[in-house]
């Protein structure tokens, strides 16, 4: 018999999150996946004058913040043209990076790892380790979780970094078409260097237990299982154990295709972490067509500007909805009682497909040897996803560096544009939850159209016409519960969880906040 | 006893709460821990799952567990007409905005945590898609969710600790003032906003003050001078101490290089003109520094560009300090 079962509000992610499970014989059958807020930044902006925006859109996010100025930022520069000077870039690249381990490391100190010290796992041999480092930090009676308030010590630190270069954290408004507005000078850089430092020593203490290189250059399963001996005290070697023991590698698998736009501009046009999409069939990676995004509103809460005859559409077998557009001709028109809908956020995909997002899309994308290696064993996966965000810390704090000595103080951080007043722009980054694209354009010199597809609106995607269910949507099929569950004293219409659902949910690190812009 | 905070998430960007966590300690539980404050729950923070949650707000509805502070962070999202169904609370079914009335009808003390929560904020902007407003103010209009008369059981009004984001330290001061019972009706500016920070203006401590003396204005980004005669900067206007209690470190927006936009003020996201050009009007600013006359902010001004020193002038128009300034012995002879 099948039960349907309400989870929510999922809390350690970033938003309001409820998701719907079919469950029969104790797993997942079906999932739908319901971002079940909506707030209308797309329509906000409308009107506007365009550098508002770079006022607005950090504001989308409270943790994705600086990738959606960046987004905005290019957004403007590619309608009017505007290359930033060396430095500009340089420091552009790294608030995002500043941003982007911050999130990582907010994830799995204090959104992914405390499911770990859940009662349910009472009694295993790591249990003990697992409270002592991580136990949530609120309504938890149990005290411990000392890592994770170190780690949110060194996270507040961190941002500091942001602090000098941007003001503040989050939503600064230093990030400019042009560069940034806040030129270094040179005593400030050797503090910032000294932040940069004090961070590695708390990743290579506390998370590696080794100097960030051994981590950024393992290469292979046997490598990775090498260094596991050496830095058995780590938290990274305790979440490997930990993984191991409850079999995370085969909970969640994703699509199997991963999108990055590409990370951190380099003054040559390249990405530090290369753009594309990565096929693990082929194992290749494939060029990226931005022109084959488009965004399908079938089972979300906005009105369909094209009348669709659904039965025919299935009889052809069309997969494309006519009103699956891209996202520089979409629209976000609320339609709150709309029959089918079950979410606030659109079903994006590329050339039709599902696509996964994320560090784990980056590192693939880009050819980190370990993350390859990992994928082919045991597929994209909770444990692969996460181990993909803790490699690309190690290979941040060194880029870092070495962006902050190619800073030219004296030279320009910034070039002054003059936005025409009819325009168009696409500005794409990468944020730490993955591809972040923003589609504009300008009309008599007010912003008349802006549409934003985010990471999580990819992962989190609900099906598209087609029924094609979205990428977490698919990964939760399967997914065991706990005997307890489906005995809720509170009957079928909702119940608690099981830790399986759990663990496949955070470890995207949804951003529902950005989702439903 | 302990001091019980409930922390809940309506229209927002999550801003506030991932502020908070930039707090300046170095243990930031025990922050609070040790000011008597007690986290029933927050939305980042709490290994609880969602049936933890629904149970802990139907304990606290019963009358069975005491909240003395309910912090909401994120607007009250009223549409589409009036049902509340842009934010159902995720597994419930029911509009936020029922369950923040019956929460605040509970709590000792309500917080509005950001301007969002305080005036609607950012969420409003533009058109208003969501009909968002917050919750004891619509903009600069008394009213919002609860009503322009609702006092709380501790017998305040909604406590706004506005700005976009709130600095952590405005949130922590209030809760342990609070919690410590040191704080009161008159602890309150007129907008509900707590006067600790609020008495200040952001002017206060402005690193480009001399630049404002001088009236040696930036022309454009990277510029060291003084952001208020072109540039949109309302510090001299705005009220938060973010020039004295700094962010993130030695941040705040006039560090940056980008203009103070008064986000701790109802209605800050719509201005009426960009966010980054001054408005004028026969070349004098709209926006003159709180509580000075007009004449007075003419003829200053008047005075003191022509007085402009060199040094002052060269180095506003510059990224970096162009001419430094001349070594005098300070001693007296």
């Amino acid at each position: 018999m099948t039960r349907r079962l309400v989870l929510g509000p999922f809390n350690r992610v970033e938003g309001d999150l409820e998701v719907q499970l079919d469950v029969a014989d104790g797993l997942v059958k079906a999932a739908r996946v319901n971002a079940p807020m909506f707030r209308g930044f797309e329509l906000m902006l409308a009107g506007r004058e365009p550098m508002d925006a770079l006022t607005i859109v950090p504001r989308i996010c409270g943790i994705c913040s600086v990738s959606q100025s960046v987004a905005a930022a290019r957004a403007l520069a590619d309608a009017c043209g505007v290359v930033a000077p060396p430095n500009g870039e340089l420091v552009t690249n790294l608030m995002l990076a500043c941003e982007n381990l911050a999130d990582h490391l907010t994830h799995f100190y204090l959104f992914f790892m405390p499911d770990f010290t859940s009662p349910v796992y009472a009694g295993r041999r790591w249990y003990a380790q697992a409270q002592q480092r991580f136990a949530a930090l609120a309504g938890s009676p149990t005290g411990g979780g000392l890592h994770s308030r170190m780690a949110l010590a060194a996270r507040a630190r961190w941002f500091e970094l942001v602090g000098t270069l941007g003001g503040k954290w989050p939503h600064t408004g230093t990030i400019l078409p042009g560069g940034s507005a806040r030129a270094i000078e040179a005593t400030e850089r050797v503090r910032l260097l000294a932040r940069v430092r004090e961070m590695r020593a708390f990743l290579e203490q506390t998370l590696f237990g080794t100097p960030l290189e051994e981590v950024a250059a393992l290469h292979s399963l046997a490598a990775l299982e090498a260094w596991r001996q050496r830095a058995a005290g780590s938290d990274l070697a305790l979440f490997l154990d930990i993984a191991d023991d409850t079999g995370l590698a085969a909970l969640g698998p994703g699509p199997g295709r991963y999108l990055s736009y590409g990370a951190y501009a380099q003054a040559d046009g390249t990405h530090a972490f290369a753009r594309g999409v990565w096929s693990a069939a082929q194992q290749s990676v494939l060029p990226l067509d931005t022109d084959q995004i488009t965004e399908d509103p079938r089972h979300a809460w906005y009105a369909e500007p094209y009348d669709v005859d659904v039965d025919a559409a299935a009889d052809a077998n069309t997969c494309a909805s006519p009103n699956a557009l891209h996202p520089s001709v979409g629209s976000t028109q609320p339609q709150a009682d709309k029959a089918g809908a079950y979410t606030w956020n659109k079903a994006p995909r590329l050339a039709g497909q599902v696509l996964e997002t994320g560090a784990i899309a980056r590192q693939l994308v880009d050819g980190q040897p370990l993350i390859r290696a990992a994928v082919a064993a045991r597929g994209g996966c909770v444990s692969t996803r996460v181990l993909a965000r803790l490699l690309e810390v190690a290979r941040i704090v060194p880029l870092m560096t070495q962006w902050l000595q190619a800073l030219q103080p004296h030279a320009p951080f910034y070039a002054a544009h003059t936005l025409p007043d009819n325009a168009q722009g696409v500005g794409l980054t990468e944020a730490a939850r993955g591809a972040l694209g923003h589609w504009l354009r300008i009309e008599n010199g007010r912003l008349s159209h802006y549409q934003i597809v985010a990471p999580t609106s990819w992962n989190f995607s609900p099906r598209d016409a087609a029924g094609t269910p979205g990428a977490l949507e698919a990964a939760l099929v399967g997914a065991p519960l706990d005997n307890t569950l489906v005995v809720s004293a509170l009957g079928d219409a909702t119940g608690n969880t099981s830790v399986a659902v759990q663990h496949i949910v955070r470890s995207f690190d949804p951003c529902m906040v950005c989702t439903v812009h | 006893m302990s001091f019980n905070v409930l922390w809940l998430q309506s229209g927002g960007c999550g801003g506030c709460s991932m502020s908070l966590l930039c707090a300046d300690t170095a243990d930031f539980p025990a922050l609070l821990k040790d000011g008597g404050i007690n986290l029933l729950w927050h939305p980042s923070l709490s290994l609880d799952n969602q049936q933890d949650l629904l149970g802990l707000l139907q304990d606290v509805l019963g009358g069975h567990t005491r909240i003395d502070a309910l912090c909401i962070e994120g607007a009250v999202l009223r549409g589409p007409n009036r049902s509340g169904r842009f934010h159902l609370l995720a597994g419930t079914d029911l509009p936020m905005m029922r369950w923040i009335t019956q929460l605040a009808a509970v709590a000792t003390h309500v917080l509005a945590v950001g301007s969002c929560a305080a005036w609607g904020g950012i969420s409003a902007s533009g058109s208003n898609p969501t009909d968002a407003c917050g919750l004891q103010y619509e903009d600069e209009q008394m009213g919002g969710l609860l009503g322009a008369n609702f006092c709380a059981q501790g017998g305040l009004p909604v406590i706004n600790v506005a700005g976009c984001p709130t600095h952590p330290g405005w949130v922590i001061d209030t809760l342990m003032l609070l919690a410590a019972g040191q704080f009161d009706a008159q602890d309150l500016d007129p907008l509900g906003r707590p006067r600790f920070y609020a008495d200040q203006l952001v002017h206060h401590g402005c690193p480009r003050n001399e630049y404002y003396e001088y009236k040696a204005s930036a022309a454009q980004p990277t510029d060291l001078g003084c952001l208020m005669e072109n540039m949109g900067c309302k510090g001299t206007q705005a009220h938060a101490d973010c020039n004295t209690r700094l962010w993130n470190g030695d941040g705040s927006c006039l560090r940056g290089g980008f203009a103070c936009i008064n986000c701790t003020a109802p209605g800050f996201q719509s201005p009426g003109h960009a966010f980054d050009r001054t408005p004028k009007l026969a070349g004098i600013p709209v926006g003159l520094p709180t509580d000075m006359p007009k004449a007075w902010f003419v003829a200053l001004a008047s005075l003191s560009k022509s007085a402009t020193p060199k040094r002052v002038k060269v180095n506003s128009r510059s990224d970096h300090v162009v001419l430094p300034p001349a070594s005098r012995s300070t001693r007296l002879r």
